[in-house]
């Protein structure tokens, strides 16, 4: 599988990564709408942490070990075996939270008008993440993880 | 006794802690049989969710813990409504209370917790309910289906099961009255000012709070009925109908005389196994490590339950796995109020720093101790709880940025990089094509 990586050192704080995420999350496509109008509203599934001068673009690393996954407290989070992708299954997730307080980088979102978590889905349907094709400094990087650390037969707890 | 065919690995329970056991040890073997029983009717269910089965009941599957598949896929045999009555460790042998004998080779005790039911006149009456299981939540259901015009109720016990049981009867507009013997709601897992946010929130949706009173008797007017709850200062609260929400206990019936050694719950060690060879335990029955108390103590909340299992089904199935500790741990939604909390939530004495910060309608607190966390409390706003959480499970020293755990605009970059550096992927692996851009580069035009 691939992932998102985050070069901190050239990561200006734009917020761009948030704001494709979120037209990209949107009903409307359209971003004056995404922003404005569109009811549910689209949520960025990133977060800007900024102190100082570090800015982080933070999202879901689709941990090996997904502390969410054993959390969740509906079954609503699972592993998807084809893609690795560690997915929130909407019908399921009655947004209780519990995911995120598990969530070492705190990255589940909870939606309260749906009453859902929403997360990263690293935009299965584009060639890459629009986060990442967006960024205007190159601070972010797709790119495949190694097979090694897929492979490692340690079980972790 | 006729040679029985032993079934390679046996669970108890089919709820966090048995599943968790089941696909940790289908992790590790693939094959090996697995059996489950359960004295439940139904395949595993988010048990959380009878709230919201009881605030508007859906088919069983809505609620279904795992997809319909999972027992065929994963080739485990489950016997449900079935009871175990009887361990013998010696033996290897369970017995069920229709007779059956089980052999196994290796067995989990993840049979759960039942309610405290309290020993107090008329507990038996109709109409008295607790609160634990999905048959809870339809005997509920159906209470309310046949007296159709304002069933008010006395629901005694103001702790997590009190609050989602209420929550749920107040959306089928039921008038619900909380007694909590101690001084506020969610006493347990909430300090003073966050269960505040909590009590707000009830009373806005029309619920009436009585702390620091007990219920001492339920009165019947007409025979096998409930007609209202005395209290131990001679009040009186009409009502058709109670809720014991008072806690729940280990339920250790089935090992009481098995020999395994037992405290509150099942002790266990960090292994998950019991003081018996080949027996382990998990979930709300078994005393698992906790890593803020720093010693083994009952922490009956789903995910505990679910690692607890997980680590017992890994070492069942021949891993060597260690318990990574647990802690309570809570995130809440009650109507609509977003509360999550961790280890202790008020300092046992001053030893302890607290660390407060209220804004904009949110509050954080953090308890710290020797420079480490030992608990936090955040409400109104639960985004990033997970960073502190996990600082708290690593024992990670934060005494030189502690201030900012709390602040407003609190987030990974106000950790120094070594810490979140370590949780984030910040630079691709050697030799691997790394993408940035999916845009071609720009053609030089030369000319016009």
């Amino acid at each position: 599988m691939k992932k998102v990586y985050i070069n901190e050192q050239v990561c200006i704080g734009c917020g761009l990564c948030e704001v494709y995420c979120r037209l990209k999350h949107s009903k409307s496509k359209d971003l004056v709408k995404a922003y404005k109008k569109e009811t549910p509203r689209p949520l960025s599934r990133i977060r800007m942490d900024e102190s100082g001068i570090v800015s982080l673009s933070v999202r879901c690393q689709h941990c090996d070990d997904a502390p969410c996954i054993r959390a969740c407290l509906t079954g609503a989070l699972s592993r998807d075996p084809a893609t690795s992708l560690v997915n929130v299954d909407e019908e399921r997730c009655i947004g209780c939270g519990t995911c995120s307080l598990a969530c070492p980088l705190g990255v589940p979102k909870l939606d309260p008008s749906q009453k859902k978590m929403v997360k990263c889905d690293l935009c299965q349907d584009e060639e890459i993440p629009v986060c990442v094709a967006n960024c205007p400094n190159e601070a972010l990087s797709y790119a495949e993880v190694p097979d090694e650390s897929l492979k490692t037969n340690q079980v972790i707890i | 006794m006729a040679a029985m065919k032993k079934i390679k690995y046996l669970i108890i329970g089919n709820s966090a802690g048995g599943i968790g056991a089941a696909e940790a040890i289908r992790e590790v073997d693939k094959t090996g049989p697995i059996t489950i029983v359960s004295d439940e009717p139904y395949p595993a269910y988010s048990r959380p969710l009878i709230s919201d089965y009881l605030a508007r009941p859906c088919p069983v599957e809505k609620m279904a813990y795992r997809h319909p598949d999972f027992y065929e896929k994963n080739r485990i045999t489950i016997l449900l409504d079935e009871k175990v009555v009887q361990i013998d460790p010696d033996k290897h042998t369970v017995k069920l209370d229709g007779g059956t004998t089980l052999a196994w080779q290796k067995l989990v005790l993840a049979t759960g917790g039942t309610p405290i039911f309290p020993e107090i006149e008329g507990n038996r009456l109709k109409g008295v309910f607790t609160f634990n299981r999905l048959d809870d939540a339809k005997a509920i259901d159906d209470f309310l289906n046949r007296h159709h015009d304002g069933v008010k109720t006395v629901v005694i016990g103001g702790g997590l099961i009190g609050v989602s049981v209420t929550e749920a009867l107040v959306k089928r507009n039921v008038e619900v009255t909380i007694v909590e013997m101690k001084d506020w709601v969610l006493n347990t897992i909430l300090d003073e000012e966050a269960s505040l946010f909590e009590a707000q929130a009830l009373t806005r949706a029309g619920t009436d709070i009585i702390t620091g009173y007990t219920a001492v008797k339920i009165n019947s007017h007409l025979p096998g009925e409930v007609s209202g709850v005395s209290l131990d200062d001679g009040r009186v609260l009409p009502c058709q109908m109670a809720i014991i929400a008072i806690g729940v206990r280990p339920r250790l019936d089935a090992v009481a005389e098995s020999g395994i050694n037992v405290n509150r719950g099942i002790i266990v060690d960090r292994r998950m196994e019991t003081s018996a060879p080949d027996i382990y335990a998990c979930g709300d029955a078994a005393e698992a490590f906790d890593f803020v108390y720093g010693v083994n103590r009952l922490t009956p909340i789903w995910p505990n339950a679910y690692e607890g299992g997980r680590t017992a089904g890994l070492n069942m199935a021949g891993k060597s796995a260690e318990y990574p500790g647990g802690t309570a741990m809570n995130a809440l939604k009650y109507f609509g109020v977003y509360i999550a909390s961790a280890g202790l939530v008020t300092p046992p004495d001053d030893s302890y720093e607290t660390l407060i910060n209220r804004y904009d309608g949110i509050y954080k607190k953090v308890i710290i101790k020797k420079g480490k966390l030992s608990g936090m409390v955040f409400a109104g706003d639960i985004e990033k709880s997970g960073i502190v959480y996990n600082l708290m499970k690593d024992g990670v020293n934060v005494s030189k940025f502690k201030e900012a755990l709390v602040a407003d605009d609190f987030g990974l970059a106000s950790l120094p990089k070594s810490i979140w550096k370590d949780r984030l992927d910040s630079t691709p692996p050697r030799g691997v094509t790394v993408i940035t851009s999916i845009e071609k580069p720009e053609e030089l035009v030369i000319g016009d």
